[in-house]
């Protein structure tokens, strides 16, 4: 019997027998469907990628007004319609390292200020042209610019040089760095022909895709790239449909008109999972939601006042209400597991006697206002409610505003004292704590002024030795936790999900939803 | 000039007078809004320095009143601007998002208005027996739940659960052929059926028990007509002006109140065309989708209008 089911096995991998017709056979050997489910997601994954067939996304997060020019990438799908044409100079290797991409090789000076970046021999962009490392030169340029709208201005501030130098590119930066390739793997530094200043939103790149039809916030739709020089790319075209409501995203999925989505709603996701042709993907990320307090204004300039929330807020009961358990606790800090050189610290807990304590000892008496919205972070409001319960546990009055989703981002967050939000988390921690906690960073949205944590960052970027900079960040971790204005209870998972119709998955890719968003070039159409 | 010339090159200057006066509204509402475009395209990534260039780039450092003028002197000439967020021309691109919504609109109302009408003729027939109870009971039901509940209570069953259709219009393109594209829309336009049905079949059969009090109905009756004859002919030609207003009133929500619909089954129509433009601020794309929003509802009153002024003879004939 083994045999024959083996031998079944590798047909329906195949594709030379259905599914269908595989279910069928193996329970009349006498195999229950669960187990010939299995079994069959077993053989296909053993078979190896099979080549051809269409690809359907159902994502969220696109709109009428995206663009193709990907400095202006903004959401989910504009980070995949990248991700089709173009490729950055690095990126996340699966265990959260950083590798080559379009760069073969890396490596950098004595002092890591000055890095050199070995561009790829033999890849040409989609239109034909050879890759070039002026090519790079520009790209890096235009995104550096002032004028240019990119979303990793900010990453590229350090760069005082770039130049090219025969297949090299030669980055001098102003201060050291020592996670500077990071920060080149950016979605959004998608090498283009003459770094895409005659053409930004042309798609032209080295990606496995060509985009064939692009209308933004409903669809694009690419073939593959047949001068692809990588391995990915297996669907011979892939459809990125724009589905922005939840139920009709998972609908969608459920009738097999999707193969895959993201963003799977935390409250639904265990019946969505019960389907049997769909399996729940779930990969721990270091995306999290938070309450920040401005340290420099009234009254959380009062150190005991933050501990006081601190010790207030139950970050348990938030992991199982508001992510229904899909996530993990918090420890008021912005880094977790995922990331590269993370020490773990001993757990805050919810604790109503120290926080009473703390509240006392500060001398503040009165009502703390805490202002959320639906689009803070899916469920704010209601975590706003079970802040404001725990709190009245220790005896502190918590009132909460319901501000409008619309201006929350420009009216509230960054802008009031004492409000809910998200962080998506950054691939290490030099790049999380210097977009939000260096003192001088522009999203410094707890406004914390350490000088102490100003100079360990600094000198961190510039230490290559790995044990003494895990040592640092956990310092700086230290500093952040006891003194900061971040109340972080809980990093949320990426909740994705897949039919049976493709194959290929692998569980716990560092970086972005959806295996980096890599999954529609490392998955493959089963039948 | 005849007097019903007059009355229409009234009623018809009036409308565009409307129009004027909802541009300047649409204008100032769009100015009170919280945030700004350059803001909103950045969102939470954005740097101040960026923020600046945009801003700079977009002109929205000039007076509210100059940006105003110049947009309305634009339409004048059929221009309605380029988006501030894609740069694309709004004419072209709002163009196919209007041709999708009429067409979601037109399959609707072509199902739903000769339906309500024959609903309520039949309702007025079989008045106060249990047709007519089914009839009301069931078109009142379905107008009370809200349309997103309807949209996912059919998208679960006739599409997750039995697979007769597809629960979402995500495979619509707008150069498939008809039956491919109708296919597409057959859950949208049964659920907006449901929800305009009722106004329209309640409207009709209220209108012809109202005529049906008349002398000349009697008389009808008297003559030996057949029932469904005496409303057909007598009934419902006189009672033509309060139903045509309903429909009007219907189609009109078909196309500028169907935002919910087209989100629910992820229709490429008009209305996510410009949430996501308002969400933006996107002004230009906004201000022109209000416009268009505001002549499809002021021209389909003004239709309701003239046809009931042709439909009925005192207005026809003024004393």
């Amino acid at each position: 019997m083994k045999n024959y089911l083996d031998y079944l096995k590798v047909n329906a991998a195949m594709g030379r027998i259905s599914r269908r017709e595989f279910m069928g056979r193996a329970a009349a050997v006498g195999v229950t469907a669960a187990a010939a489910n299995t079994m069959l997601a077993e053989a296909v994954h053993a078979a190896g990628p099979q080549k051809g067939g269409i690809m359907r996304l159902g994502l969220q997060g696109g709109s009428t007004t995206d663009s193709l020019d990907p400095a202006l990438a903004t959401n989910m799908v504009a980070l995949m319609a990248i991700r089709l044409w173009g490729e950055s100079l690095t990126e996340l290797a699966d265990d959260g390292s950083i590798q080559g991409k379009v760069a073969e090789s890396f490596s950098a000076s004595e002092d890591a200020k000055t890095w050199t970046f070995k561009i790829r021999e033999g890849i040409t962009f989609s239109n034909g042209k050879p890759v070039t490392a002026e090519d790079v030169v520009a790209t890096i340029e235009r995104h550096s610019d002032d004028e240019a709208k990119s979303g990793a201005l900010g990453l590229l501030r350090d760069i005082a040089d770039v130049r090219a130098d025969g297949d090299n590119v030669i980055v001098e930066l102003s201060s050291p760095n020592a996670d500077m390739p990071y920060m080149l793997g950016d979605y959004h530094l998608a090498i283009q022909p003459n770094g895409g200043k005659d053409a930004p939103d042309a798609a032209i790149g080295t990606g496995p895709y060509i985009i064939k039809e692009a209308e933004m916030g409903v669809r694009i739709i690419a073939e593959k790239n047949p001068d692809y020089w990588g391995d990915m790319g297996h669907a011979a075209e892939i459809e990125i449909l724009v589905i922005n409501d939840n139920t009709a995203r998972v609908a969608a999925l459920q009738s097999g008109q999707v193969d895959m989505i993201d963003r799977v709603p935390p409250r639904t996701a265990a019946r969505v999972a019960q389907a049997p042709n769909i399996t729940l993907r779930t990969s721990a990320g270091p995306g999290h939601y938070v309450f920040i307090m401005h340290c420099d204004k009234e009254p959380f300039d009062n150190n005991d006042v933050r501990m006081a929330l601190k010790y207030g807020i139950n970050r348990q009961e938030l992991v199982d209400k508001i992510l229904h358990g899909y996530g993990s606790i918090g420890n008021d800090t912005p880094i977790n597991a995922s990331y590269p050189l993370y020490t773990e610290f001993e757990q805050r807990e919810y604790d109503p006697d120290k926080a009473a304590f703390h509240m006392k000892k500060s001398g503040f008496e009165g009502s703390i206002l805490l202002r959320t919205s639906d689009n803070s972070f899916p469920g704010a409001p209601d975590a706003a409610a079970l802040f404001q319960e725990s709190c009245a546990g220790a005896g502190i009055d918590v009132e909460i505003k319901r501000e409008p989703n619309d201006g929350y981002w420009s009216e509230v967050w960054n802008a009031k004292p004492f409000c809910t939000s998200y962080w998506g988390g950054r691939p290490t921690q030099d790049q999380m704590f210097t977009t939000a906690y260096l003192s001088t960073a522009d999203w410094n949205d707890t406004r914390f002024e350490n000088e102490k944590f100003d100079q360990l960052l600094l000198a961190a970027r510039a230490e290559l030795d790995e044990a003494k900079r895990t040592q640092m960040y956990a310092d700086m971790g230290t500093l952040v936790r006891d003194e900061g204005g971040l109340i972080c209870p809980m990093f949320n998972d990426f909740l994705d999900a897949t039919t049976d119709r493709i194959a290929g998955w692998k569980d716990d890719v560092a970086g972005q939803p959806l295996m980096n968003a890599y999954a529609p070039f490392r998955m493959w159409v089963v039948s | 000039m005849s007097p019903v010339i007059r009355l229409l090159a009234q009623r018809i200057s009036l409308g565009l007078l409307l129009l004027f006066f909802v541009s300047v509204l649409i204008f100032a509402g769009t100015i009170i809004l919280p945030g700004d475009v350059a803001q909103s395209i950045l969102g939470q990534s954005a740097t101040p320095e960026a923020l600046a260039n945009l801003r700079r780039e977009m002109g929205l450092n000039d007076p509210p009143v100059q940006r105003y003028f110049a947009w309305l002197g634009g339409v004048l000439q059929g221009d309605l601007g380029t988006s501030l967020t894609s740069g694309r021309d709004i004419a072209s691109s709002m163009g196919s998002r209007l041709q999708n919504t009429l067409f979601l609109a037109f399959w609707a109302a072509l199902i739903s208005v000769p339906l309500a009408i024959f609903l309520g003729l039949l309702a007025v027939r079989y008045r106060d027996r249990w047709p007519d109870k089914l009839i009301s009971g069931v078109t009142l039901a379905s107008i009370s739940v809200p349309e997103f509940l309807i949209a996912y209570v059919v998208m679960f069953f006739l599409g997750v659960k039995f697979r007769l259709l597809n629960p979402t219009a995500i495979g619509f393109r707008p150069d498939a052929d008809i039956f491919a594209k109708l296919e597409m829309i057959a859950l949208p336009v049964l659920v907006l059926t449901l929800v305009i049905l009722a106004h329209m079949m309640r409207m009709t059969r209220a209108a012809i028990l109202n005529v049906m009090q008349s002398a000349y109905i009697e008389t009808a009756e008297l003559k030996g007509l057949t029932m469904f004859k005496i409303i057909w002919r007598h009934a419902f030609p006189n009672s033509i002006a309060p139903v045509v207003n309903v429909v009007m009133l219907n189609l009109a929500y078909l196309v500028v109140g169907v935002v919910v619909i087209e989100v629910v089954f992820v229709y490429p129509g008009m209305g996510q065309y410009l949430v996501d433009h308002v969400s933006k601020r996107d002004v230009p794309v906004v201000q022109a989708c209000g416009l268009v929003f505001a002549a499809v509802y002021i021209g389909l009153n003004l239709v309701a209008d003239i046809v009931s002024i042709l439909t009925n003879p005192r207005l026809r004939h003024p004393k």
